[in-house]
């Protein structure tokens, strides 16, 4: 048991200080749209997202301590959604191909009142 | 009174952990279903920039912050289980659910206005998306609110401490899900 | 951080098993048969749940092949099939069938069932989540029945459910009851959620002392594998259930073309579960033949690791093969090249386990009692059905094929078996275990030909319709000129009087089901087939708790003929 205390006294420390980090980015996440530059926006929102994510996973689920077919169970997840996507978007996404058209519809917004 | 099944391990962990782990995977196809369909439309409809320009991204942001912080809060609790302290995992676990509660409080407001302002679930696909991801996910914290009450409820009497670090994965899957929809929804604008 | 839950005491489990059962005390009528948690009595609610809604959805077979073989009769104990009706008919059919009998009784069931004995432990490792699972399932078939009967009836969108017929009223007519079908599915999948990782979770963690991955029955496997399959498959299309009921009512527009939706989405949600869904159906059929085959043929199952890694194979592949169902609803061509490409070679793996059973069975000393019968059926008219699948899987031949009666028949040679056959199967295989009583082995054969040879009577003319253009889905073909000729109809009264026969044998089968529950000697015993796996350990019926003692393995599940043994089987829990 003393060693987990131990143990823990170590992890306590880490996990206030990746909730730090985690705050750090969110901050950096919100101010990026201001700089208006387009790719800048992406990487600081989505490209920070995965770091989060990264950081919650690993230090909060412990995932690193888990066995790894955990991680790789939870990774082959997220593979399928990517497959889904990937498959899809060619119809989903897209307006025009081969052969077809989907025409954009004209949506009026519904009147905004302030 | 528990089966001998549900002592075993020949899986190399306890058996409610990957029982866990197994939720978790099959709500990443859940939510992944969702916001891959969510981002196809988004990026086959670049007008969506101008609908998503009015979600209020001070207000998705102060709900990060919550929701990490409560992240922050479980896993205390979780490191207090297995100290064997169940009183201050029970704590902890009331102030992570208090976070579930900031959460909902702060989203109540914001679709109040945003309603308010003439942004309803049927205004156009952009705000469906809008009100339905954010939604569901709403629902997944309810629900985790509420599992992580009874869960602590016991672990102030020192019972079930095992289960403080299962509420906790659930809860931090919740967070992560609400990672990405920051982003999706309020700052790709 | 990864410290394992060390049993409660340093008692041997046995003694632990003792001593949490002597807790139980006296169980009422209620905790044991209508709120149970014991992982048997959750099996047969879904047996006999599953079993009742085959009824329905046969039932409603009857009603409108009726119509097609006498188009405008009075359908007696229906009435008349009215279009609307028809369109409710085969809907709810198709969707009963798959989600109310196939998933409960093939997975649920014998899942439930046999995956505690069978790693030989004392119950499902969370026996309440077992209980709301069915809870939940009772629910979602309640919730469905329900629909038949609001305004407008049974949602009739076909079980594919494509907007915007099912998402508007005005087209689908049927708007109460689409909604109710919609929430009947959703809690259903729910349900399975709830039921797969309760599976998952026992068989990686709960299995006997010495019971390696090697060792575990090829059943169990299979349900696990399956289990996997649905969890890993089910998420997008419940985001699309949720999406479509607000299209349904909230009048959102996810999926309405006339306000930026897009049909095809739905579509895709629709079949990226809908594909290996049927392999989830498939895969406990296969595992349940493997096991009978390899009893009745007294023979080890000819490549195990072979069949399991292949197994493997078939679920990550059965992932890529989906939009072979959309060729013809305007995907991108050369998306349905790659669909084709990846549905032809899925094909590869299923006949190779083929090819397993087959080989298993070659130099086997084979008895051919009623479930032996089943399972060969099963393998056999299963490759039927596979074959005239790779006409459909070619995207070109899909053109002429898709939405006629080639592909009903094709999908009804591959679900026949594995919902109908797959189940006669293993419940005739398992009845003793389930009730301590052997049963009738003559009824039980003439309840095998009386099914099988009427249901190829049924489908092969189905084949010859479609090859002849007959579409899908028209509740009459009066007027169409060409479908209307006397030789094609000829062929659809044959079809429905074969349905008919059909349906008279299986009061056979519920008659023996009857008469061998109601014998007063339970005259099974442990082991009736001589089989190896650790279900056959325990008594027949298994008491609460499974084992007096929990086994230990010491083998792999199918040591049939071991050299040097007086006897040609070697049960697992035997130490040498």
């Amino acid at each position: 048991m003393s060693e987990d205390a131990a143990h823990a006294d170590h992890h306590q420390v880490n996990y206030v200080r990746i909730w730090l980090i985690l705050l750090g980015l969110l901050i950096v996440s919100v101010a990026g749209p201001f700089l208006e530059i387009q790719v800048v926006t992406l990487v600081t929102a989505f490209g920070i997202a995965i770091i989060k994510a990264y950081l919650v996973a690993k230090n909060f689920m412990h995932l690193n301590l888990e066995p790894r077919y955990a991680v790789y169970l939870l990774l082959t997840m997220l593979v399928f959604v990517f497959l889904f996507f990937a498959a899809v978007a060619p119809d989903v996404m897209k307006h025009e191909g081969q052969n077809w058209v989907k025409p954009r519809v004209e949506v009026v917004e519904a009147p905004v009142h302030h | 009174m528990r089966p001998i099944a549900n002592t075993r391990s020949v899986a190399g962990i306890p058996t409610g952990r990957l029982a866990v782990w197994w939720v978790v995977a099959s709500e990443i196809v859940i939510f992944g279903g969702l916001l891959a369909s969510y981002v196809m439309y988004r990026l086959g409809n670049p007008e969506w920039a101008g609908y998503a320009a009015h979600t209020n991204v001070w207000m998705g942001a102060t709900n990060t912050f919550v929701l990490l912080t409560s992240s922050l809060a479980a896993v205390l609790a979780h490191q207090a289980a297995v100290a064997g302290d169940g009183k201050k995992a029970a704590k902890l676990l009331y102030f992570t659910c208090l976070g579930a509660v900031a959460f909902l409080c702060i989203k109540g407001f914001e679709w109040t206005t945003e309603i308010q302002a003439g942004y309803t679930i049927t205004s156009n696909t952009f705000w469906s998306f809008y009100y339905t991801a954010a939604g569901l996910h709403a629902l997944h914290v309810i629900a985790g609110g509420i599992i992580m009450l009874i869960v602590a409820e016991t672990a102030k009497r020192n019972e079930e401490l095992h289960r403080v670090e299962l509420i906790g994965i659930y809860w931090h899957f919740v967070d992560i899900v609400w990672i990405f929809l920051f982003p999706l929804l309020y700052i790709a604008k | 951080m990864a410290e394992i839950v060390k049993p409660q005491t340093d008692q041997p489990e046995s003694a632990q098993a003792h001593d949490a059962h002597a807790h139980h005390g006296e169980e009422s009528f209620w905790s044991k048969y209508v709120f149970p948690t014991d992982h048997k009595m959750i099996a047969m609610q879904y047996m006999f749940t599953g079993m009742a809604m085959a009824l329905i959805g046969g039932f409603m077979v009857y009603a409108f092949r009726m119509q097609l073989a006498f188009p405008g009769i009075d359908v007696p104990l229906y009435g008349v099939v009215t279009p609307n009706r028809y369109n409710a008919l085969v809907t709810l059919h198709g969707t009963i069938m798959i989600f109310w009998v196939a998933m409960p009784v093939l997975i649920a069931a014998f899942g439930n069932f046999l995956i505690p004995l069978m790693i030989g432990c004392d119950d499902m490792v969370f026996p309440k989540v077992n209980r709301l699972s069915y809870q939940i399932f009772l629910l979602s078939a309640i919730v469905l029945v329900v629909s038949f009967f609001v305004e407008g009836g049974g949602f009739g969108g076909a079980w594919t459910a494509y907007p915007p017929l099912s998402a508007k009223a005005e087209y689908s007519q049927t708007g109460l009851g689409s909604s109710l079908w919609l929430v009947a599915v959703t809690l259903e999948f729910i349900a399975f959620l709830l039921g797969g990782i309760n599976f998952v979770t026992t068989a990686m963690n709960a299995r006997a002392p010495g019971m390696g991955m090697y060792d575990i029955p090829m059943v169990v496997w299979m349900i696990v594998i399956a289990s996997v399959l649905f969890m890993a498959s089910v998420g997008p299309l419940i985001a699309g259930a949720v999406m479509l009921f607000m299209d349904q009512n909230i009048g959102t527009a996810f999926f309405d073309p006339d306000k930026g939706g897009d049909p095809i989405l739905w579509q895709h949600l629709f079949w990226f579960f809908g594909h290996p869904e049927v392999y989830v159906v498939l895969l406990p059929a296969m595992g349940i033949s493997a096991d009978i085959i390899c009893t009745f043929a007294r023979k080890q199952l000819f490549a195990y690791k072979t069949f399991l890694y292949t197994t493997f194979g078939t679920g990550v592949l059965s992932f890529t093969v989906w939009a072979h169902h959309q060729f013809v609803a305007g995907i991108d061509p050369r998306m349905a090249n790659i669909f084709t490409v990846t549905t032809l070679l899925i094909s590869i793996p299923i006949a190779e386990m083929c090819f397993i059973y087959i080989a298993t069975l070659y130099g086997g000393s084979i008895r051919l009692t009623t479930p032996m019968l089943w399972a060969l059926a099963f393998v056999a008219e299963f490759m039927i059905g596979g074959v005239t699948g790779i006409f459909l899987g070619a995207s070109g031949a899909d053109v002429y094929y898709h939405d006629t009666y080639f592909v009903l028949a094709h999908f009804h040679y591959t679900f026949f078996p594995i919902a109908i056959i797959g189940t006669f199967a293993g419940f005739t295989f398992w009845f003793p275990k389930m009730f301590g009583k052997m049963m009738n082995e003559t009824l039980g054969k003439i309840h095998f030909w009386g099914t099988i040879i009427p249901f190829n009577c049924i489908f092969i003319p189905l084949f010859m319709l479609g090859s002849a253009g007959q579409h899908r889905r028209v509740y009459s073909y009066e007027n169409f000129p060409d479908l209307a000729q006397p030789q094609f109809q000829d062929l659809r009264v044959f079809a429905t009087i074969s349905l008919l026969v059909m349906l008279g044998f299986q009061l056979v089968f519920f008659y023996n089901c009857f008469i061998s529950w109601r014998k007063k000697e339970k005259d099974a015993g442990k082991n009736p087939w001589r089989s190896n796996t650790l279900e056959w350990v325990a008594e027949s019926p298994p008491p609460h708790g499974n084992f007096p003692e929990l086994p230990h393995c010491y083998r792999g599940p199918y040591e049939y003929g071991t050299p040097g043994r007086e006897e040609d089987y070697f049960p697992q829990n035997l130490p040498a």
